[in-house]
């Protein structure tokens, strides 16, 4: 609820409904509740009610169990976060409510199981607590042992009944969602939504009505950054794949393996990391853009055939879903720190490409892009996606998929002559030929490793291997100078530019938004292609007194983050500096402007 | 394919008539000259290859040769037709790409013992036991030569290189027992001494349908001279064909075989006709495209995206 909307509840009265704009919803249980589930109906609500939304989720990389949130923000206008604070907390156990009490907002609600949660005296006059059986309610309303199943379905009654939902569409989202399953699970489902739903709030709490969504006119799509990526990867036209499993990128992989077969593509579940980049290369070699991706660990190991990738001239993207490094580090937390490793990752001189999504619906269309980046240029492309991406959940306009679809089957006709690696093309490129095709003079092509000539033969001449490494380089500095500058977000000039990549475009903006509201002189650029960057940067740069990139990795150890360090060797401008931070989680908006106050009255009290 | 309105799925390209083409010729098909040492097996290797073309009527486009790093691994550049010279241990992975996505080509892959069974030895276990339709040769010289003489995976015990100067001490791997356990369809052994039956073998795996692997010992003359002349009957030793009687199909005789000391025996050791990767995965698609009969592929995707709203 945006702070003008929130009306105090008459105390005494009866219930009333405020209209509100938006809401911060917090769910805080373990990980096998289904909280995903209730944030999962409600992000498709808001999607099917032309509403924005965005979800946060932290889940313990744990086999089961332990402490998990989920977060959803839902707005009649535009939803850049998911939000600080929360308006509503649904505490199922004693640890929810210690853990997340703290991120309500001031006289926020706390809804909180009774049978497992005892609230703290000391805090209830500073929140609303209303307290529920919701354990024993769920076991009365659909009987049963069950343990804690279905008490998430009857929290949804609650939320529903709370926020005056739309009870038709949310019968038919728990429908679609039991389908197919025993009839029972479904009348238990709806059973339990309708306990929750008729149980009485009593007149402790006031209810509210969303405002009047400012309406897209168009019919929205609701996934989370990993799905859009799959689906990025099919509408691309994309039909093969290799990858290993690791959090958090798996469920890429198990969408592409089931969805694949439906247009005569296959996603192969290769032995290792090293097999799938491998065998993603030997595919695209033979034809079609193949794909592969992972995450930290596993970006790692691929690191030497993409260096194959990059001197072959095989297009290929690998996606990784970032997550806490070094190492194992944090599985299921996100962590924006591959960014050196995908620029630089493998040995040699090995240009790639690099692109960042900042948000659920660019996961979709980067992807569509990567793929094509990658056949135009020959080049591997990373697509540097994260674990917060990757598990959000926005609503977004459904794509003219008629329109975007593509279809890259690769021509086979017999052609004259072919140089893999023809030196003097004006931008380094040729239009690959692939195994099948017939080449009438008779002399093939071999996609090696080595330094090679024109037609791939190995050759360690030193003419040949500058001219080849310009050749490979000039691929990339073609492809930099069709890039689009970077948009301004804010005043195109001002005190602050904050620079973000990534999903941290979201808080970004909100925070440039409360910054402005505030009447502080701040803008922000996000910078999707982070390899090769995109044309004017300098200028833009050059309009702002302080240039803050806003990233979650670690400072300390570079001196500045690492795109921040990036920009800095590109631009030898001292007044690039970094806001970073380590501790798995999303930027808050608040966090971010903080951050920049303290960032500028350090820079003012060394001047 | 049944389902003509998705993206186009590349199949297998009908053979043109006789006599259109003529076969290609070992100058046609023959690229750069080896840049092997003078007397190295693999030369016998290569031949044999470019006679099995020539005498099977492949043609460039229908074949691609891959290899990873190695002495034996440079021979694509020797072969005038569509190659890929991958990295160390992986061709196996790359080539499987190939196979995988191109029912239309038959996949060649040329490597060495480290690249194989060293660097490799996951992706020869994983290619093997999933059964994908290509041929791997691997010319075993039981040392590294490319690196200039240090021990190989299956350099025997004893084998005095730069890495092991008082002699291996690792117990070496035994090719063919690898490849029958891991679930390799089609297993044979063949010696680059005995030219017309490296053909027979390589023509043999290139009629199997499924993972053929072939053990050729291959003798590096520079660095593990004389390696294989208890093998050779032109330096003494013998030459012995599996013997008439032996089942391919028994899986335990073929072990049996394969645990024979040197020189041991030549030929089949084991073959068997479980399905491919390849035709399961079709089987899968097939499966899968029926319910999508006549829609274009953004009707598919647009079918999923309707119940993600």
């Amino acid at each position: 609820m945006s702070d003008t909307a929130i009306t105090l509840p008459p105390a005494g009265g009866p219930p009333q409904a405020s209209a509100i704009s938006e809401a911060v919803i917090r769910i805080a249980g373990n990980s096998q509740d289904g909280i995903q589930a209730i944030g999962g109906f409600l992000a498709r609500l808001a999607g099917r009610s032309e509403q924005e939304v965005m979800t946060f989720m932290t889940i313990p990389s744990t086999i089961s169990g332990g402490p998990s949130i989920f977060q959803v923000r839902i707005g009649s206008g535009e939803v850049l976060s998911s939000g600080d604070d929360a308006d509503v907390l649904l505490a199922f156990y004693q640890h929810s409510y210690d853990g997340h009490i703290g991120s309500l907002k001031k006289r926020g609600i706390v809804l909180y199981d009774t049978d497992h949660v005892q609230p703290n005296q000391e805090l209830l006059g500073e929140y609303s607590h209303v307290g529920i059986a919701i354990s024993s309610l769920t076991i009365e309303a659909i009987g049963g042992t069950g343990r804690d199943k279905g008490k998430n379905i009857f929290s949804l009654g609650l939320l529903a009944k709370m926020y005056d939902l739309n009870v038709p569409k949310l019968e038919k989202l728990i429908g679609e969602r039991f389908s197919g399953k025993d009839t029972t699970i479904l009348n238990n489902a709806l059973t339990a939504f309708h306990a929750g739903y008729n149980h009485s709030l009593g007149n402790v709490v006031e209810t509210f009505k969303f405002m009047e969504s400012a309406g897209k006119g168009a019919s929205q799509v609701v996934m989370n950054g990993n799905e859009a990526i799959a689906y990025g990867v099919i509408a691309a036209g994309v039909r093969f794949g290799a990858a290993y499993p690791i959090t958090p990128w798996s469920d890429v992989m198990e969408i592409l393996r089931r969805e694949l077969p439906k247009y005569g593509g296959s996603f192969i579940q290769c032995e290792d990391e090293i097999a799938s980049v491998s065998m993603a290369l030997g595919a695209s070699y033979a034809g079609r853009v193949a794909v592969t991706g992972s995450s930290g660990p596993g970006i790692s190991l691929k690191a030497e055939a993409l260096g194959w990738g990059v001197m072959a001239e095989v297009p290929l993207v690998v996606i990784n879903v970032q997550r806490g490094g070094p190492s194992t580090g944090l599985p299921t937390q996100v962590e924006q720190s591959d960014l050196n490793l995908a620029i630089y990752g493998s040995h040699g001189d090995c240009p790639r490409v690099v692109l960042a999504p900042a948000h659920v619906e660019d996961c979709f269309y980067t992807t569509i892009e990567a793929v094509n980046i990658a056949r135009r240029y020959n080049v591997p492309v990373m697509i540097l996606s994260d674990q917060a991406i990757a598990t959000r959940i926005e609503a977004f306009e459904m794509p003219p998929l008629e329109k975007i679809c593509q279809d890259i089957t690769p021509d086979l006709t017999p052609v004259e002559d072919y140089k893999p690696y023809a030196l003097g093309t004006p931008d380094g490129t040729v239009t690959r030929v692939v195994p099948g095709t017939r080449i009438l003079s008779g002399r093939y092509p071999i996609a090696g490793g080595l330094e090679h000539d024109e037609y791939g033969h190995p050759s360690a001449s030193p003419k040949l291997h500058t001219q080849m490494t310009a050749k490979r380089r000039l691929k990339l500095q073609s492809l930099a100078v069709t890039l689009p500058v970077p948009e301004v977000y804010g005043a195109a000039e001002g005190d602050v530019l904050l620079v973000g990549w990534g999903s941290t475009q979201g808080p970004i903006k909100e925070a440039v938004d409360r910054a402005r509201a505030a009447g502080e002189n701040t803008s922000a650029i996000n910078i999707k292609y982070i390899n090769p960057l995109p044309p004017g940067l300098e200028e833009i740069f050059s309009r702002f007194k302080h240039v803050l990139v806003v990233e979650i990795n670690d400072e300390g150890l570079y001196g500045f983050g690492q795109l921040a360090s990036l920009l800095r060797s590109r631009f030898c401008d001292p007044k690039i500096r970094g806001i970073t931070k380590t501790d798995g989680l999303t930027f808050k908006v608040k966090e971010i402007t903080e951050r920049v106050k303290a960032a500028v009255a350090s820079a003012t009290c060394k001047a | 394919m049944s389902n003509p309105a998705n993206t186009s799925v590349i199949e297998t390209v009908a053979a043109l008539p006789a006599g259109i083409r003529k076969p290609l010729t070992k100058k046609e098909i023959s690229s750069d000259h080896p840049t092997w040492c003078p007397g190295c097996g693999d030369f016998a290797v290569l031949a044999l290859y470019f006679k099995m073309i020539e005498r099977r009527q492949l043609w460039q486009e229908k074949i691609t040769t891959v290899s990873g790093i190695g002495c034996s691994s440079r021979f694509p550049y020797f072969v005038q037709a569509h190659g890929a010279h991958f990295i160390h241990g992986r061709a196996l992975s790359f080539a499987s790409g190939v196979s995988l996505s191109r029912p239309d080509l038959h996949v060649f892959v040329f490597g060495g013992d480290g690249d194989a069974f060293s660097i490799g030895g996951n992706h020869f276990t994983h290619t093997a036991r999933k059964n994908i339709k290509l041929t791997y040769v691997v010319m075993d010289n039981w040392v590294y030569g490319l690196t200039k003489k240090q021990t190989s995976p299956t350099s025997p015990l004893g084998f005095k290189s730069k890495t092991d100067i008082w002699g291996a001490v690792d117990y070496p791997i035994n090719p063919m027992k690898q490849a029958i356990s891991a679930g390799a369809s089609f297993v044979a052994r063949t010696t680059h001494s005995n030219p017309n039956h490296v053909l027979q073998m390589m023509e043999a795996a290139l009629d199997h349908d499924g993972f053929s692997f072939i053990e050729c010992l291959s003798e590096c003359v520079e660095f593990y001279d004389g390696a294989f002349d208890a093998s050779n009957p032109r330096k003494g030793g013998k030459f012995n064909l599996v013997p008439a009687d032996h089942d391919v199909t028994d899986e335990q005789a073929a072990y049996k075989l394969a645990s024979e000391p040197f020189p041991g025996h030549f030929g089949i050791f084991y073959k068997s006709t479980k399905p491919t990767k390849n035709a399961k995965e079709a089987t899968v698609n097939a499966g899968a495209m029926e319910k999508f009969k006549g829609l274009k592929d953004w009707q598919i995707l647009q079918k999923t995206f309707d119940r993600m709203k």
